[in-house]
């Protein structure tokens, strides 16, 4: 440690680090790379205060075992990579639909399937906001440094309890994997799970509040006795068929999200104000798209960069904005487009992508081309 | 024995949730009513007890108890029960899963909970069929019946869930019957009362996706089939293996001591250097 107070940590480390800071008192799991160093961690330090550790059967199990003890009033979270997310997909769903808070987070590697384990890649965007069937919310939050594993692992437990829904941390391989010295934050906001104000006997655990207010989440074992189910539910919790009710419950689970994206959505810009051309870069990528940004600008292009990091709900309103301003979209990605789809919507003049799928980075010099190219 | 109007007052949730889904001369009613007269005679609150069931007929018996009640996803009830229980160790936790629901797709969950002896109740209503689905043959259909997916027989070795469970190192196993109910209720209530993770299967008749397309007869005839079948284990033990035919032991199979999961959890607190409460 210098004097700054920083220390010399992993992106994994960090995150893990990030969520017992936000109260997360529950971990289950199962190994996976480039995920395992969460886990690691926190067997050695969930014990230290009281919380606990558990290495599960397989990823099902370790989603439903967060979302039990979440809804028994613990802080829960689990982590893993490509395949072990595509097994928590179900339960995922569970949790939207039954409204538990919970984090997940997806240390992304090089797929399909098996793909490529000690490999990074960005392939899960899609999967992160559409991987469990059925309309349903998704809060997908992207960091792209090691303070950012810390910070946006606090924000993800506490957009988890405020909206009452799973949100995942998505991360690739380079920054799970990278070290950086960091001043840990001392003070951040940490929101914890809002209590019924009502006595039991008035207590529905689905009631829709005025004004995108959420009704709190009562843990079992505290005198509010009520249903939980993955089906179509009523405001009480039990199953539904009625047209009104269901439309209720399903538009409901959507429209907290999409009611409060101010709240949700963050995104970085940098040098945009005068920008022609506009990269989109997320994650490990926006580094090389920040230096491709400033190369250009030395060379006389008027580059500029938007970051999304919260990726789902997509920052759509601001790339509409940014569309009207700028000639073309440059969007670098570890995948063959998934984010480069999303721009398209925004109703781009121009928009060309960069890809990479062969296991490594995307360079500065390769979104420098590309500009270039563009430009000319 | 408290009257039975009582006990539905008590624990059935009376509004908007009946009438059931059950088919008429369906057994999981009679389960249902054992669990809750065994609770009857815990000295559990409702408040601390938390019911968690898979999907399937069986799963709905989460609906109709006033309990804190989680219908989880087909297969999982096991591995949200164990997130419960480990987030609040004080609330009694009891899992109700079907065959298939618990010996197929959450086969892997039934073993691993067996393994590490953690203080759930399980109880896993056998009627050897997918009955939500149609009647479809599950892992304990037996050889040669049929199903909707076995139009020609089952050629599948059915499991012993008692015996899978027992092997997978389950610390109290038992059986007992629909035909039973006065077993069932007794057996529950010790399964209720023991520490560690026990099982109890409990036999019940699926007169309409298994009876019938076996011939089975009505829902009495398929009890009946289980009071001339049944054996209690102790007198089951003595028959000599080659002069069993369809004869199973009921009754309390495995009760043993052993460390149970979350006292063990407790060590390694103590080990990392945090507080125990
Ligand atoms: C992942 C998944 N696969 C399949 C199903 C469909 N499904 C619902 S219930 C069920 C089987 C139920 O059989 P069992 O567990 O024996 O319960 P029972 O209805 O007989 O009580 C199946 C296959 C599902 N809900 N989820
Ligand atoms: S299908 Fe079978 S198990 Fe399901 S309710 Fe009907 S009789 Fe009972
Ligand atoms: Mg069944």
């Amino acid at each position: 440690m210098n004097k700054r107070n920083e220390v010399l940590l992993q992106g994994n480390e960090a995150c893990a680090m990030g969520a017992l800071a936000a109260g997360m008192r529950f971990f289950a799991g199962y190994p996976i790379t480039p995920s395992t160093e969460i886990a690691e961690f926190l067997a050695a330090e969930l014990p230290k205060l009281n919380g606990t550790f558990i290495q599960m059967e397989d990823e099902i199990s370790s989603m439903g075992a967060i979302i039990g003890a979440s809804l028994a009033g613990t802080k829960s979270m689990t982590a893993t990579s490509g395949p072990g997310f595509s097994l928590m997909q179900e339960n995922i769903g569970f949790a939207s639909m039954a409204e538990v808070p919970c984090v997940v987070v997806n240390v992304m590697r090089g797929g399909p399937s098996t793909g490529m384990p000690t490999r990074p890649s960005q392939g899960d965007v899609m999967q992160s906001r559409w991987g469990t069937h059925g309309d349903h919310p998704a809060i997908v939050l992207c960091p792209k440094s090691v303070l950012e594993c810390y910070t946006l692992t606090v924000r993800a437990f506490n957009l988890a309890e405020k909206y009452r829904t799973p949100v995942i941390v998505l991360m690739d391989g380079i920054v799970g994997h990278m070290w950086e010295n960091i001043e840990i934050p001392h003070t951040h906001e940490v929101i914890d799970r809002a209590k019924p104000t009502v006595p039991p006997e008035w207590y529905h655990p689905y009631e829709k509040l005025p004004a995108g207010n959420i009704t709190p989440l009562a843990p079992f074992g505290q005198g509010y006795r009520y249903h939980v189910t993955g089906m179509v539910h009523d405001r009480s919790g039990f199953p539904t068929l009625d047209h009104g009710e269901v439309e209720l419950c399903l538009k409901s689970i959507t429209n907290k999200i999409k009611n409060n994206l101010h709240d949700i959505i963050n995104i970085e810009e940098y040098l945009l104000k005068d920008a022609d051309i506009c990269v989109v870069a997320y994650g490990s990528v926006a580094r090389s798209a920040r230096s491709a940004v400033n190369i250009a600008r030395k060379e006389g292009i008027k580059a500029g960069m938007l970051r999304p990091i919260t990726l789902w709900p997509f920052p759509r309103f601001h790339l509409e904005g940014i569309a009207n301003r700028v000639k073309t979209f440059v969007v670098p990605e570890m995948n063959l487009g998934q984010v480069y789809g999303e721009v398209l919507k925004s109703g781009p003049k121009k928009a060309v992508r960069v890809t990479r799928i062969d296991g490594e980075l995307i360079t500065p010099d390769q979104i420098v081309s590309k500009i270039q190219e563009v430009s000319s | 024995m408290m009257r039975t109007t009582e006990a539905i007052y008590k624990y059935l949730r009376p509004d908007k949730k009946f009438p059931h889904v059950w088919c008429p001369g369906c057994g999981i009613g009679i389960v249902m009513g054992a669990l809750v007269r065994a609770i009857e005679n815990t000295e559990l609150t409702k408040d601390e007890i938390v019911l968690v069931s898979g999907i399937g007929c069986s799963g709905r018996i989460s609906t109709y108890l006033d309990f804190n009640t989680l219908h989880t996803t087909h297969g999982r009830a096991l591995t949200f029960a164990t997130g419960i229980k480990l987030a609040n160790p004080e609330l009694t936790v009891i899992t109700v899963m079907g065959d298939g629901d618990a010996t197929a797709i959450g086969g892997n969950h039934l073993i691993h909970a067996c393994r590490r002896n953690i203080d759930i109740n399980s109880i896993i209503i056998n009627n050897n069929i997918y009955g939500m689905t149609g009647g479809q043959y599950s892992p304990t259909t037996p050889m040669e019946r049929k199903a909707s997916t076995a139009k020609y027989g089952s050629i599948e070795k059915p499991f012993d869930i008692c015996k899978l469970v027992e092997s997978c190192g389950a610390t109290f196993v038992a059986r007992g019957t629909s035909f039973h109910a006065k077993m069932l209720d007794a057996i529950m209530l010790r399964a209720l009362n023991h520490k560690g993770f026990s099982v109890v299967e409990a036999m019940s008749q699926c007169p309409v996706q298994y009876g019938r397309r076996n011939k089975l007869g009505t829902p009495m005839d398929m009890m009946q089939w289980f009071k001339d079948n049944s054996v209690s284990s102790p007198v089951f033990d003595k028959i000599p293996p080659d002069e069993v035919d369809e004869q199973f032991p009921v009754g309390v199979l495995v009760n043993k001591e052993d460390r149970e999961y979350i006292d063990r959890y407790r060590d390694i607190v103590k080990k990392a250097g945090g507080e125990v409460h």
